[in-house]
């Protein structure tokens, strides 16, 4: 049942999108996600769904595997749709009982279901043809800036790079002990909700000491490796943006301006 | 000067309780005298709790000694200023394979210590290529360290520690979490690189077995230097041996035995050639 949690999934294809810099990436996708909320009109609509399939094809991740996740999202979907058709003021197209569906309701309950529904497509593609690798290097370069007003960007990229590593081990290692308190007659199933947090007792002790045995060793073992922060450290692969990258970089560009321009003139 | 030298060398774990008070010492290194010569091979041997890891990680600075004076390369460990030079020429690798690779993928791990100590980045190329390629793990360069076996990893971690080019690598109880396989595959590992590289090697460890190639062993017992030797020398005191608690190999053994029993064999058997041979001079 634990194999099933999959954490900064990445669909490997030979694509265009898979071989921009990630720093490119993480930029194009903060200026996607501020055209959902600044689009207005079905004009801003069309330009913002062109340029979100455009990309998805260009990605070369089928359809249907990013479709796939919202499924995470449909609880939410639903409450905003049942919050925006009921609740908005405005005139009433239909009324029954107590409740009124309005004509701005109806629109807003669209809206805002294809933005929340856009905002997952779009964000997951970042995660889809980005390796986590990657990506905590494209955070660590972009936030660089922010050193200056002491924000500890290299240790908190280390960190996530770190962590993502272990996920894995700590996932087989629950399976483990798992298993082991099953055993012994440990029971994980079968209660309510309470019996059975109750029963999670005995995995997550031994789990947590294991994990602060493993922590402690591999800050002994990067120790022993000269780690020593991040100054003075050059890199293996040291990002560098390449003559896509600057394209990628105008096209965003031009597509921001053009859902600006629709909002202004339409 | 050794690369290595330690003299009245101690260590003590202090234990104290809320108020700073202390509540107990626990002596890990009892004046102990260590001599190691550049691309030598040492052992060193010793029972659960013997001191012989408190040992390993003052070599890589990781612990300072409580007293006596300790010599890595020519730098004073004692002095604060000397740690990364020393990290740098005496590489360590541990005995859990998995909590010491940091890298999601085994070049970017092995490519982890030249990172810390800025080597520019087509050098690191080279090296990571040079240093998987002496460990036989070139073939993998490109997995997760996820789906190695213990063996395999442990021969990233050696590889790690390798592209850092140190004089000296530690390993302390490398062995010890691998089945019979990964044990070979990372001592045929630890061979190479004291014959080919020119490397010391201390290799720390409680089986016997894998010590016969060293070319000087030292036994630790409570925080002792107890025996020092050349592996034969070593090996031909079984009954002091066993007073420490350790096993000596089984060949070794049997040849024991055979001379109580009267069978005249010489002492300090390693292998099973040396016994077939020394008993078909015998008939």
């Amino acid at each position: 049942m634990l194999r099933d949690i999959t954490i900064g999934q990445y669909y490997p294809a030979d694509s265009v999108i898979h071989k921009l810099d990630p720093r490119t990436k993480l930029m194009a996708t903060m200026i996607y996600i501020l055209s959902l909320f600044i689009f207005r009109g079905l004009a801003g609509f069309a330009a913002v769904t062109l340029g979100l399939f455009l990309v998805i094809l260009l990605s070369k991740v089928p359809i249907g595997y990013m479709v796939k996740g919202l499924k995470a999202i449909v609880v939410i979907l639903l409450i905003t749709v049942i919050f925006n058709l009921f609740l908005t003021p405005g005139e009433t197209l239909v009324s029954f009982w107590k409740l009124r569906i309005t004509e701005e309701g109806l629109r807003n309950a669209a809206f805002m279901t294809v933005r929340l529904i856009y905002l997952i497509l779009g964000s997951s593609i970042l995660t889809l043809t980005t390796t986590p690798n990657q990506l905590t290097d494209g955070l660590e370069k972009s936030l660089r800036p922010l050193n200056k007003i002491r924000v500890p960007v290299h240790e908190i990229a280390m960190m996530m790079s770190i962590a993502l590593r272990f996920i894995p081990i700590l996932i087989e290692e629950t399976d483990k002990i798992m298993k082991a308190q099953l055993a012994r007659g440990a029971d994980f199933e079968s209660g309510n909700l309470v019996k059975k947090a109750k029963a999670m007792v005995p995995l997550l002790v031994p789990l947590f000491i294991s994990a602060f045995r493993r922590a402690n060793d591999l800050a002994l073992a990067m120790e022993a490796r000269c780690y020593n922060g991040g100054d003075g450290r050059t890199k293996m692969k040291p990002l560098k943006y390449k003559g896509a990258d600057a394209a990628a970089y105008l096209l965003a560009a031009v597509y921001f301006a053009v859902v600006i321009l629709l909002r202004s003139f339409m | 000067m050794n690369f290595i030298e330690a003299r009245k060398l101690v260590h003590e774990y202090i234990r104290r309780d809320e108020n700073d008070n202390v509540e107990s010492i626990l002596t890990a290194l009892d004046e102990v005298n260590l001599d190691v010569k550049q691309g030598e091979f040492v052992a060193i041997l010793g029972h659960n709790g013997s001191g012989k890891s408190t040992l390993a990680k003052h070599l890589n600075v990781l612990l300072r000694p409580s007293g006596g004076t300790l010599w890595v390369n020519g730098k004073d460990a004692q002095d604060a200023g000397n740690i990364w030079d020393i990290r740098q020429s005496t590489g360590m690798v541990f005995q859990n394979p998995d909590n010491q690779i940091i890298a999601s993928v085994v070049e970017e791990d092995v490519a982890f210590g030249p990172e810390n100590i800025g080597v520019p980045t087509t050098e690191i190329w080279k090296r990571v290529e040079k240093s998987l390629k002496s460990v036989g793990m070139i073939q993998y360069r490109e997995h997760s360290p996820n789906r190695l076996s213990g063996g395999q990893k442990q021969r990233v971690a050696i590889a790690g520690v390798m592209a850092m080019e140190p004089k000296c690598i530690v390993l302390d109880e490398p062995t010890a979490m691998l089945d019979p396989n990964g044990r070979r595959e990372v001592l045929e590992a630890v061979g190479q690189l004291g014959k080919e590289k020119g490397v010391t090697v201390i290799l720390i460890t409680h089986y016997m077995e894998e010590v016969i190639r060293a070319d000087r062993v030292y036994v630790m017992d409570n925080g002792k230097v107890v025996m020092q030797g050349t592996p034969r020398a070593i090996f031909s005191q079984v009954d002091t041996l066993k007073s420490y608690r350790l096993d000596v190999p089984q060949i070794t053994l049997l040849a024991y035995e055979l001379r109580k029993a009267g069978v005249p064999v010489p002492e300090g058997i390693l292998t099973r050639q040396e016994l077939v041979e020394a008993l078909c001079q015998l008939y």
